[in-house]
């Protein structure tokens, strides 16, 4: 593990080299308190204080829209051939909430069968996080699932100490990179600055919701049949907005679309949205979640619940853009709250809860060949 | 930088239909046969089937295994792909990915007695079994195949239906909802006839496959005669649209988070009892 030093007036110079080699994408303010991940060529527009960007750096591992497939059926026999556009790219200054959002994604199209449009373009992606001193707003809930802490997920990673940024070498490529670039190494005294800057934000960053995760899955698992969802359900709009810009949600739909010759033709594939009214929709016309609140309770049950079991974590990384999208000013900390009071009541408040209905065993019988 | 996925697993397989037959008003069967070797498949999987321009629906195998140089397909117009499905006939050519999903546990059933419990379509998957009990007879106990449809008219491989009701070797009992004329058999909902059959239960896998209203009266039958809820075999159906447990829209809603095209399509009643639609 090195650390190297960059001093903060160094930084254009340090964007400027790595964009002779690749594709530089950062955050950039947009007006009204939106920020955006574009290409920069320097780091004259590059918004270092920022909070979390409209649409997560998923976005470049799992374009909206991609193509699978490109197809010709002008032969006797049809034929097709798959390929994935993954370009060389750094993605600089993502927050620990959307370092944890891209983990989770490698977990899900890492697993078999793989997804090799994803891992592809995964591999050609150079990753630089930065460190978040204080809460963006008070949408966020990431002390909740402790991503206000970096926990991997970067090649490099920056912390702003002063008029410097520490930077923590995680990969090889990492290194190269500020070898390459002739970062000094920092001293013990940078260290210590940073375990400083590491404790203050012991303070800052509170459990949003005042129970530890495995307890929330619980209290989720449980809660099942709860007024909250009829609640929240009543005012969502089924707009999809939450899942769009969840840096975790990856449900697809795909499409082919046939080019004016009549022979040759491409397959898709486009973000979909658990909230859309025919999501869950078979052939016959039976649709197993037909209700807003259902399909609400789905996506708070895909974030807090089920991928304890499947993949040993939340799903929620605590960024807040589901709060701060939605139209019907649904607050997934106020739904989050309302259900552990109304657990707290059934419980006749004790304020004990059990996760013991969530099996976080990790049943082996599962695993299907 | 444009890279060539020469293993992606949306590669699509190229299947020939190389027999089809309008089976009923709205049923199609197909033969077809992959260019490039065998399905491979088991008995309860599916397949992916691609019609280059329209795109991809989720369908049952039909055929058991144990015919090996192509699979068969029974196809429901229903959706927009099965719809145009109907347009082809012997000599098109589809995209096909799989097999997928869990197949019925056959192994678990070697030894046991059956109990085929198929209400309209789903005798299209469970026949991919029957046929594998059939061909395999002396591995498994008393056969007992219970099916039932809206109309007679309604009936799926009638053929071969009548060729089970005349094995020794397999108890066949046919149900229709609605009778016409010449209809000589029985009329009125697949429950009923459940009770007349005489059942071990503690060595008795029951396997049942049809459209989600018929679970719930079926399953209720079935434990009535004592069978163990892990022994009641279902096969579920939702719209698996990548086959891969990753899109999304085969979720189950159910504490263990299922996908219906990965941890099933088949489970057992134990295994899915808590999930809040079957």
């Amino acid at each position: 593990m090195n650390y190297h030093i960059l001093k903060k007036d160094e930084l254009d110079g340090f964007i400027r080299k790595l964009a002779t080699k690749m594709k530089v994408c950062a955050p950039v303010a947009k007006g009204h308190n939106n920020f955006a991940f574009e290409e920069v060529s320097s780091a004259a527009g590059i918004a270092l204080d920022y909070i979390p960007t409209i649409l997560p750096p998923k976005k470049y591992f799992m374009p909206p829209r991609e193509k699978l497939l490109d197809f010709d059926i002008s032969g006797d026999k049809p034929r097709d051939t798959a390929s994935v556009d993954a370009e060389k790219l750094a993605i600089f200054g993502v927050h620990t909430c959307d370092l944890a959002g891209i983990q989770c994604l490698n977990m899900v199209f890492s697993e078999k069968p793989r997804d090799y449009n994803y891992i592809l373009r995964k591999e050609n992606i150079f990753i630089i996080g930065l460190e978040c001193s204080r809460y963006c707003d008070g949408s966020a809930t990431c002390a909740l699932v402790g991503n206000h802490y970096p926990n991997g997920g970067y090649d490099l990673f920056f912390t702003e100490l002063g008029d410097k940024f520490i930077i923590h070498v995680n990969t090889q490529k990492g290194e190269d990179l500020v070898e390459g670039m002739g970062l000094p190494k920092a001293s013990s005294a940078y260290l210590e600055s940073l375990d400083d800057v590491r404790e203050e934000k012991r303070a800052v960053f509170q459990n949003e919701i005042g129970v530890d995760q495995k307890t929330l899955a619980g209290i989720v698992a449980a809660r099942q049949e709860s007024k909250v969802w009829q609640e929240i359900g009543s005012r969502c709009v089924s707009c999809g907005n939450c899942t769009n810009v969840c840096p975790t949600c990856y449900c697809f739909d795909m499409a082919d679309t046939i080019n004016l010759d009549m022979k040759t033709g491409f397959r898709t594939r486009t973000w979909d949205s658990c909230q859309f009214e025919t999501f869950a929709t078979v052939a016959g016309g039976e649709n197993f979640r037909a209700e807003r609140a259902g399909r609400q309770r789905h996506r708070i049950n895909r974030k807090f619940s089920y991928p304890l079991d499947k993949f040993y974590r939340s799903f929620c990384t605590g960024c807040g853009r589901c709060t701060r999208t939605c139209m019907a000013k649904i607050s997934l900390k106020d739904t989050l709250k309302a259900l552990v009071a109304e657990s707290r009541s059934v419980s006749h408040g004790t304020g004990q809860y059990s996760s013991s209905s969530l099996p976080l065993s990790g049943d082996e019988s599962m695993v299907k060949g | 930088m444009t890279e060539e996925i020469t293993h992606s697993n949306w590669k699509l397989r190229k299947g020939q239909i190389i027999a089809a037959k309008q089976m009923t008003a709205s049923e199609k069967w197909f033969d077809i046969k992959l260019d490039d070797g065998r399905l491979d498949h088991e008995p309860g999987q599916f397949v992916q089937v691609e019609l280059y321009g329209i795109g991809e629906a989720p369908i049952s195998v039909c055929s058991s295994p144990t015919k090996r140089g192509s699979f068969e397909l029974t196809v429901r117009a229903a959706g927009r792909l099965t719809k145009a499905m109907h347009a082809l006939g012997k000599g098109d050519w589809v995209g096909i990915r799989g097999p997928f999903g869990k197949p019925f546990p056959v192994k678990l059933m070697t030894g046991n007695d059956l109990l085929f419990v198929a209400g309209g379509l789903g005798i299209a998957p469970l026949r991919s079994l029957i046929n594998y009990v059939v061909d395999n007879r002396r591995e498994f106990g008393k056969v007992d195949i219970l099916l039932g449809c809206k109309t007679p008219k309604d009936m799926l491989f009638g053929d071969e239906v009548s060729g089970w009701q005349k094995r020794l070797d397999v108890n066949f009992s046919c149900t229709v909802d609605r009778s016409d004329p010449d209809w000589k058999g029985n009329v009125g909902l697949i429950t009923g006839l459940i009770p007349g059959v005489t059942i071990n239960p503690e060595k008795t896998f029951s396997v049942v496959v049809g459209p989600p209203i018929m679970y719930k009266f079926v399953i209720a039958e079935l434990l009535k005669k004592g069978i163990p809820e892990r022994q009641i075999i279902l096969s579920l159906e939702r719209h698996m649209k990548c086959g891969m447990g990753k899109c999304g829209h085969c979720q189950i809603d159910h504490p263990k988070n299922y996908y219906c095209c990965k941890d099933g399509p088949t489970f057992t009643y134990e295994e899915v009892k808590a999930a809040k639609k079957l």
